[in-house]
């Protein structure tokens, strides 16, 4: 097969963007892209707005190939990619209600993110004042004995916020549909005109369970677009900060997918050793979180004094407890009885969304951008990617599992070759220029698009893994019951505020 | 039957810990006889401040022991516990979460957006802080928060 950048039809190319390129292409292009998309040849990574275009990334998943493609819409308008692509929908929905701009043949135009609450249309494109409150029309289901159970924005628990439209026949969910935007606080509007350094505290409140990765993917951004070299020992602090992340997340889901199935001894475990994580994050970094910690340019602290023997003494409790708990999980029969053949989303399903993170990978989509495309250190050192094939609540515990595993030797490895020297250097300043980062965050990729002018952010548009995982939610719920939804849900963690921005 | 794989509960060394702890559980006593109820409202943080105060019930901190717990109902609660900067989408849900609590209610508004909007102040898409949409008796500052600052903030209440 030809590589990407050959498959797009001829069109301008923008020297400023990097690494990857971007190409402003005709309405006929475009279309092209979009066939290659919908015929699974390449694989959509974003779709996005800006006052009078809109631009799609996509990826070769093979080569590791990205490029994005712009099509400039002066009259607000443009062929809509959803129309053969579903996986495209909700961002055009997005799209319309943010900009303003119409996809041409979108057949889902109801609008999103916007629930009718704002004073203000279209508040990224040609605002406007906005209309009267209107009717949200859910998606009809019909047939005797349904019935609707409408759940939320405000949840049971201790969760963020999101509107579930069940319908049931009886205790079987015949059809799930979700209304999200409750989250939404404005994020890309607020870092236009921003300092590069208030954008990066944005990108780092974008969604707190990622912080890390979110600011790391923002600073790749910023970097390729100011052709920034980061300090190795930085990398390496990065990419310990990171595996953090991840570990703490995947243990804190282990536990709280269990206690979805009444399951409550591994939640308190699964506490204890998350809770020992987020110390040990806290005294090599300063906050618990690693919130502020990733910076353009490098690393805003170097590893306290002490953070060597730390990380060390957690590994060894991680890896002293966390096999046994893995045991009890696999062989308590009640749980199992649960989460095996509970929620499953079909490969196929999987592949056409893009979904990453344990959600692709419980469904044999291997991707994973820590390998691709792959970023420093990663490139460096050899790492399992595990896969599984059931699609199951099982498969995306054991992802996690096998994941927590990795995490564990990753860390290990990046302290063993951690390298002197400075944390941090300048970031360069060279007028109009954009960049785009992917990484893999603990529920899959984050990518972060930018547009800058020296130190100021003109544009900046984050992508959070949810996007491509969501609509995938709706399909797994099918069939099972009522009871089972919570620990489906808890077994996707998808971001509402990743999503919502 | 096999014998339990349950690890020994961490040893309490963190001396700060322990003596709050202490405090926390007499003022819970003296005022609410080992009883306050909590209704969590995510009114479009970023998540952050969920994550510590889900960590409030782990086994370091416990908060169920000082007769604190988390209730899935605003009408079996007592206090409003909101975060996040109040979007726009959330202040219907907030209000109507507030109004179905019953009297007497108290509101602790976490975090620093939760303050005045914090980092999002400005935004088309929020409100700009609890207290302009229902009362607040009192304000937990961080972002986020850590367990034992929100700790300290519900002793606070409880000695208001």
């Amino acid at each position: 097969m030809p590589a990407l950048i050959d498959r797009i039809p001829e069109g301008r190319r923008v020297e400023s963007h990097r690494p990857w390129p971007r190409i402003i292409v005709t309405p006929e292009a475009w279309h092209k892209v979009a066939d290659e998309v919908a015929a699974g040849r390449a694989t959509l990574l974003g779709l996005w707005g800006e006052t009078a275009s809109v631009h799609m990334a996509i990826i070769d998943e093979t080569s590791g190939a990205i490029a994005v493609v712009t099509i400039e819409c002066p009259d607000g308008r443009f062929p809509s990619v959803g129309r053969n692509h579903p996986p495209a929908i909700r961002l055009e929905r997005a799209i319309q209600s943010l900009f303003g701009l119409e996809p041409e043949g979108l057949p889902d135009a109801r609008p999103w993110l916007d629930l009718g609450f704002w004073d203000v249309r279209h508040p990224l494109g040609a605002l406007s004042k906005a209309h009267a409150h209107e009717e949200y029309a859910f998606l009809p289901a019909e047939g005797e004995n349904l019935h609707q159970i409408p759940v939320g924005p405000v949840h049971a628990g201790i969760i963020e916020p999101g509107h579930f439209r069940f319908t049931a026949n009886g205790e079987t969910i015949v059809r799930l549909e979700q209304r999200l935007g409750y989250a939404h606080k404005g994020i890309e509007l607020l870092m236009a005109g921003a300092s590069i350094d208030r954008a990066t505290r944005l990108a780092a409140r974008t969604s707190g369970d990622s912080t890390v990765a979110y600011a790391l993917a923002f600073a790749q951004a910023v970097e390729g677009a100011q052709v920034t070299k980061v300090p190795l020992r930085a990398v390496y602090l990065r990419a310990i900060m990171a595996e953090l992340e991840r570990l703490a997340n995947h243990l804190g889901d282990i536990g709280a997918i269990c206690n979805d199935a009444s399951f409550s001894l591994m939640h308190a475990q699964c506490g204890i050793l998350r809770e020992q994580t987020l110390r040990t994050a806290s005294d090599c970094f300063g906050h618990r979180l690693m919130m502020d910690c990733v910076i353009p340019g490098g690393v805003a602290n170097d590893l306290a004094s002490n953070g060597v023997t730390r990380l060390g003494d957690l590994l060894k409790d991680v890896r002293r407890i966390f096999p046994k708990l893995v045991e009890l999980y696999d062989n308590t029969a009640s749980l199992q009885d649960r989460t095996v053949t509970t929620g499953i989303v079909r490969p196929a399903l999987v592949r056409q969304f893009g979904a990453g993170g344990y959600v692709g990978r419980a469904s044999n989509r291997s991707f994973d951008a820590r390998r691709t495309p792959g970023y420093a250190p990663y490139d460096r050192l050899s790492f399992e990617v595990p896969v599984l094939e059931s699609g199951d609540v099982n498969a995306r515990v054991w992802i996690r599992i096998r994941e927590v595993e990795q995490s564990l030797s990753l860390i290990e490895r990046f302290i063993e070759q951690l390298p002197a020297g400075p944390v941090c250097t300048g970031i360069n300043s060279i007028g109009v220029s954009e960049g785009l980062g992917l990484v893999e965050a603990f529920r899959g990729d984050v990518l972060v698009w930018i547009r800058l002018n020296g130190d100021r952010v003109v544009r900046c548009h984050l992508r959070d893994a949810s996007w491509f995982q969501w609509p995938l939610l709706e399909a797994a719920i099918e069939g099972n019951i009522v009871a089972d939804f919570p620990l489906c849900n808890k077994s996707f963690n998808c971001s509402y505020s990743g999503h919502d921005l | 039957m096999r014998n339990p794989v349950t690890e020994p509960a961490p040893v309490k060394d963190d001396v700060a810990l322990a003596e709050l702890a202490g405090i926390v559980d007499r003022a819970a006593r003296q005022r609410l006889g080992r009883s306050l109820s909590i209704r969590e409202i995510d009114a479009g943080s970023c998540n952050g401040c969920e994550l510590e105060i889900h960590a409030l019930g782990n086994a370091f901190y416990d908060l169920e022991r000082f007769g604190l717990r988390f209730v899935a109902s605003p009408r079996h609660a007592d206090v409003l516990l909101v975060t996040g900067p109040v979007t726009k989408n959330m202040r219907e849900a907030l209000e109507r979460t507030y109004k179905a609590t019953p009297d007497p209610k108290w509101v602790i508004a976490v975090g620093d957006c939760a303050v005045d909007g914090g980092i999002f102040a400005g935004s088309y898409a929020i409100v700009g802080g609890v207290s302009g949409v229902v009362p607040v008796d009192l304000h937990i500052r961080g972002c986020p928060p850590t367990p034992l600052q929100l700790l300290k903030g519900l002793l606070a209440l409880m000695e208001k």
